[in-house]
């Protein structure tokens, strides 16, 4: 179980502007759901994403992750607990390495790295078998250096990199959205596969509203740096694209109104 | 062939200096220059301890330690107090000369009188096989090049070894994957410098002295090897194969080096010709990029 109390960060802008990118997120995500994340740019759907991950400390609130408190654990302490796909297909892998290097730095993660040899026989059956489900023929190629792959190659191969050791939290950040749409739709499936094999407590933050609904159990919408919108079970399920639209359509009119509102009393 | 030979086990003995340039350069992504200062540190310390009867293998792994406390320090000072890369090996060198000069006592030492790896090994090698001194040299290094090199080939292929290398590769990737970039780079430099001050110390043993001076452009000599080591290499990808090229571009460095003054370089010119030599390595895929889009502008042209 995932439980987010309080959570703020602000940030400072080049500019010297404050800006509030969560102000007080409370959200708790039962072990085993997968919750979708959408939102206007600059809403904090991915400042929510990196504070889970590690990749700044926030100001205020407290973060546990199965009852770990990981809220100042920096980045690759608490990597041994968490799974991450990036939105840059070419982020999650080190190019100059072979397919099975990567994979066995995954399967260390949150391990103590000894100097042993890396790569034995049976970890590279582990890897074929794993990389066989992802139906891209990688499984053949695993001592081809990775930066020979195509994007949507090692956005998969990144997927099971992240899921290899059954994390206690998966962490998927637009995932599929700089992959060509067939890439993007074999990524997605491989995803659906994992996460309900090994019941995988996720969030996912996409653009896509239509992968927001289809995809999990629970949809959030984030505004400003807050949860505006906690859909799940019948209520999401009734829920169509063009209601989620409609209802970022009066957030904008919100923007627009309370933007009016500042500057008058300016 | 006394010439050649001479060059060749010059060249292996700064084997150890590519590869800590490699791993530095290559396989961190650090802009390390301390080499200029660990070089000569190595030769520096493996020299004034033989002055004082230390047994030669005891004094260079001392070398080899100076070292790599001098790379964790440079490193440190980019990785905990936030210097730049550069500025932090820079920093290092400066220190570094005064660092040398105490330890020595003095500007240089000679070690005609001491007993070196040579002189350990010549009494275990029968006298009538005639060899000189720059063979005994030249079979010590080979012999010591290959271990190491079969030693790095391993670590870096360790779990330990899969995760530095990845440092360089993909900084966001590898924190991800829960390693912790600051003591990778840390450890990645201690031994890198490490190699470089055993490279030093190989060095000071087998010219005889020690002199505070001989570090001068030690990054960019093995800087130099490095790319002729992966002109060599061509295709092959292989850590193993990059491992060995590298070594390889160390005694070619050498050899032409050598050719160079025997067709009558004046030695003066050396240092100014190997940094132009690295400036025109590292320049020329950008001039080639830049030749080719001038072809292609001149191909439209004609077309149209």
């Amino acid at each position: 179980m995932i439980e987010i109390r309080g959570v703020e960060k602000t940030f400072v802008t080049p500019g010297g502007d404050q800006l509030a990118a969560l102000q007080g997120i409370n959200l708790t995500i039962p072990t085993g759901q997968f919750l979708t994340v959408i939102g206007t740019n600059g809403s904090g759907k991915s400042t929510l994403l990196n504070a889970l991950a590690g990749t700044f400390l926030p100001d205020a609130g407290t973060i546990t992750i199965d009852g770990k408190d990981v809220t100042r654990a920096p980045e690759h302490r608490r990597a041994g607990l968490i799974g991450r796909v990036f939105q840059d297909p070419y982020k999650g892998t080190c190019p100059s390495m072979t397919v099975a290097e990567n994979m066995r730095m995954a399967e260390l993660r949150g391990l103590r790295r000894v100097l042993r040899l890396g790569l034995n026989a049976a970890c590279r059956v582990t890897y074929h078998d794993l990389l066989k489900r992802l139906r891209m023929r990688v499984e053949t190629r695993l001592d081809a250096l990775i930066g020979t792959l195509s994007g949507g190659q090692r956005q998969a191969i990144t997927l099971m990199m992240a899921t290899i050791r059954r994390p206690s939290l998966l962490l998927l950040d637009e995932h599929t959205a700089a992959l060509d749409p067939r890439a993007a739709e074999q990524v997605l499936m491989v995803t659906r596969e994992v996460v309900s094999e090994y019941q995988l407590t996720t969030l996912m933050v996409t653009h896509s509203m239509e992968q927001a609904l289809e995809l999990g159990d629970r949809t959030i919408m984030m505004h400003r740096g807050a949860i505006v919108e906690d859909l799940s079970g019948e209520e999401r399920k009734s829920t169509r694209v063009s209601d989620l639209l409609e209802r970022f359509a009066k957030l904008r009119h919100t923007i627009e109104y309370t933007a009016q509102f500042s500057t008058t009393r300016e | 062939m006394g010439f050649w030979i001479a060059a060749i086990t010059q060249g292996l003995a700064f084997v150890a200096l590519a590869w800590g340039v490699y791993l530095s350069a290559r396989v961190l992504r650090f802009a390390d220059i301390s080499p200029d200062g660990t070089f000569p540190l190595g030769a520096a310390v493996c020299a004034a301890l033989l002055v004082h009867h230390v047994p030669p293998l005891l004094a260079t792994l001392a070398a080899v330690g100076a070292g790599m406390v001098a790379g964790y320090i440079t490193a440190s000072l980019h990785t905990r107090l936030g210097v730049t890369d550069l500025l932090s090996g820079i920093l290092m060198m400066t220190a570094l000369y005064s660092v040398n000069l105490h330890v020595m006592g003095r500007s240089n030492i000679s070690l005609l009188d001491a007993q070196t790896l040579a002189t350990r090994v010549r009494t275990m090698v029968p006298a009538t096989t005639g060899w000189n001194d720059d063979v005994l040299f030249g079979a010590i290094f080979l012999l010591m090049s290959l271990l190491l090199g079969a030693l790095l080939a391993w670590f870096l292929k360790t779990d330990f070894g899969i995760a530095l290398r990845s440092v360089g590769d993909n900084p966001a990737m590898i924190t991800a994957q829960g390693v912790d970039r600051r003591r990778m780079i840390e450890l990645g430099l201690a031994l890198g410098n490490g190699l470089v001050a055993y490279s030093g110390a190989l060095i000071a043993q087998y010219q005889g002295f020690a002199d505070v001076a001989m570090g001068l452009g030690t990054m960019v000599t093995g800087m130099a090897a490095v790319i002729l080591g992966e002109t060599l290499r061509a295709r092959g990808r292989s850590l193993v194969t990059t491992i060995a090229m590298v070594a390889a571009g160390a005694i070619l460095f050498r050899l032409l080096v050598g050719l160079a003054l025997r067709v009558g370089l004046n030695p003066i010119d050396l240092k100014l010709m190997t940094a132009v030599f690295v400036l025109v390595a590292l320049a020329l895929p950008r001039l080639r990029r830049a030749g080719r889009r001038a072809d292609g502008q001149a191909g439209r042209r004609a077309a149209a």
